[in-house]
């Protein structure tokens, strides 16, 4: 890197600018029969405007269930859930969702799954229509606006998914492992693209991942998550200089932070996951055919 | 996705076969003497002026008869092997299928066989058409909402064991015994499985697309009929072409309560004259507007719901 990251001025401004979402004292508790288990416990989160957060941690760490309650679409046991200052409300189109599956509307074309949305809230369908095609066109996929889901790509899917949250122009967009089905070469384009919105729109985001490359390349800040219960169990500010490239992954200062999450990530997962315990070495059982 | 043209002209030559193989069961049983044939017509009488010509007999009967008679020096009865009469020959009943429309009914103020057909259709898409105007709506309801369906459902699960020709002579005695009372019995038969079937399939939308719509902006209204009904419809629809196909079922017995009419008065007159051709022929036309309907529906199907194709 030629020029030098300030870091610190960098995440000044971000904490200086309003917070957009707010969790306090947040749990969430799944009851089966008699047994209770806390998924989330006492979430504290400030989430800024135009802040890029991933939230990262082993599998049964709740970071699933904390963007569903987040969406509204999950109730919670306790706590507050903030979007600026206010409480929310079950879901609404302010809190935009792109899941890890697919969701677009199968009967649907592209163009008619983006206007869903401003249809919903009421706009006309012929101005619907407009901001419908300006996403398309920015999300690059003009050509493709009268095909029905099912003769996308998964990445192209994706990012309709994406341009039909955004182009209700939400607050916060959650996503919740968006890319996680995607082969890993789609994967690192979708990521460069999403970097590339996120820099050029006013839009916080709140992303879930289990990668933790994932993570420390789009990240401002990481939340990692510990299991059984759910806490936070430290939130990283990722000092990488912006833009970044996807190159960046084989440098000294990525590779440094990649150890600390994974340190802080998997430092548990032995005592969370028993099918990880005592994996017994396996004798060889058939002979070595030369 | 799409069947190879190789794969297609497969399928096509197997479903031909499906037809075949009962049709070419049926001709060897019908024209090989050998396999069954266990009766006598009698051609000649002979000296047995007992037995007219045209008489059926059991085979063991005739051999005991002739026997008798070459024992009296007599001339015996001669005659061919056959079916007996409720069996006839495909090509009598392919004969029938055509005469039986060119007929003119055995009583001048009789319907004619055709009308009698067009009488039953009507019966059967009145009678699916006012069951799916209630059960189609709220099938959707109860699988949509689930306090609707739990304050309807277990009623419904109770009533469709209900067998409902039971209710055949209370709807005589409050419908009178024209058509009500037919088309009745046809919508309990019917209403009562397309309420749980579709409550059902409307269960089944996956719940990732309504979760989008509510993170879209939808509510629970809007949810309903943007998202869950166009998602449910291709399946609604062919859970209706398999309604549509029990309808029929309950036809005959619903066509004999009260007056009989439709295509079960001319069943049950050409039996009564014996006429087992007939009887075929318009059991095989029941069959034949069945199966043209449902691939009517299922040709409209597949170009109303494209986009289920790839899903």
């Amino acid at each position: 890197m030629d020029e030098i990251f300030d870091s610190k001025s960098y995440f000044d401004t971000i904490y200086a600018r309003p917070v957009m979402l707010e969790t306090k004292n947040l749990s969430q508790v799944f009851r089966h029969g008699n047994t209770e288990r806390v998924v989330l416990n006492n979430i504290h989160l400030s989430i800024h405007k135009r802040e890029f957060i991933c939230v990262i941690g082993p599998s049964g760490c709740g970071k699933s269930t904390l963007s569903r309650v987040v969406a509204g679409l999950d109730d919670f046991h306790s706590g507050e859930v903030l979007v600026e200052g206010e409480k929310i409300q079950g879901p609404s189109s302010e809190r935009g969702m792109v899941f890890q599956g697919y969701t677009l509307f199968p009967w649907k074309t592209v163009k008619e799954n983006v206007m869903f949305g401003p249809l919903m809230k009421g706009v006309s369908p012929t101005r619907s229509e407009e901001m419908a095609r300006e996403w398309i066109n920015i999300i690059g996929l003009e050509k493709y606006e009268n095909q029905f889901p099912h003769e996308l790509s998964g990445g192209m899917k994706q990012r309709v998914a994406i341009a039909r949250a955004l182009v209700n122009e939400p607050k916060i967009l959650l996503m919740d492992e968006p890319f996680g089905a995607l082969d890993p070469y789609t994967r690192q384009k979708m990521q460069k693209h999403l970097m590339d919105l996120w820099q050029n729109i006013d839009i916080t985001i709140m992303f879930v991942t289990h990668d933790m490359d994932e993570a420390i390349l789009l990240a401002d800040r990481i939340v990692a998550l510990k299991a059984n219960p759910g806490e936070i169990k430290e939130i990283i500010e990722v000092n990488l200089p912006r833009p970044r490239s996807l190159d960046l992954i084989h440098s000294p200062e990525f590779k440094q932070l990649r150890q600390r999450v994974d340190q802080l990530v998997h430092a548990q997962e032995e005592d969370i996951d028993p099918a990880l315990e005592d994996l017994p070495k396996i004798p060889r059982m058939t002979k070595i055919s030369t | 996705m799409h069947h190879s043209s190789a794969s297609n002209k497969n399928t096509l030559f197997l479903s031909l076969g499906s037809f075949l193989i009962p049709l070419l069961i049926w001709s060897c049983v019908s024209y090989l003497p050998f396999i069954w044939h266990p009766q006598v017509q009698i051609t000649n009488s002979g000296d047995a002026s007992y037995l007219q010509m045209g008489t059926r007999l059991e085979k063991d009967a005739y051999y005991a008869e002739a026997q008798n008679i070459i024992d009296q020096g007599k001339n015996p009865p001669t005659g061919i092997l056959v079916n007996p009469i409720y069996l006839p020959a495909p090509h009598e009943v392919a004969k029938a299928l055509f005469t039986s429309f060119t007929t003119p009914p055995q009583q001048a103020d009789s319907p004619w066989l055709h009308q009698s057909l067009w009488h039953s259709i009507k019966i059967v898409f009145t009678a699916f058409f006012i069951s799916s105007l209630l059960g189609v709506p709220l099938g959707i309801l109860c699988g949509f909402s689930k306090t609707i369906s739990r304050l309807t459902e277990p009623f419904v699960e109770f009533f469709r064991y209900l067998p409902a020709p039971a209710f055949g002579a209370l709807a005589v005695a409050i419908l009178g015994i024209n058509d009500a009372p037919k088309i009745a019995i046809i919508v309990i038969g019917t209403l009562f499985q397309q309420i749980l079937i579709i409550a059902n399939t409307t269960r089944m939308v996956d719940r990732g697309l309504i979760e989008a719509g509510y993170t879209l902006g939808t509510n629970k209204i809007k949810s309903l009929f943007h998202v869950v009904i166009p998602a449910a419809l291709p399946d609604i629809y062919r859970d209706q072409r398999v309604l549509l196909g029990w309808a029929w079922t309950y036809l005959i017995v619903s066509e004999l309560i009260g007056a009989t009419s439709g295509i079960t008065w001319f069943i049950t007159q050409q039996a009564r004259y014996q006429n087992f051709d007939n009887v075929y022929a318009a059991i095989l036309i029941i069959g034949v507007i069945g199966i043209v309907c449902d691939l009517i529906l299922m040709k409209l199907g597949a170009r109303l719901f494209k986009w289920k194709k790839g899903v």
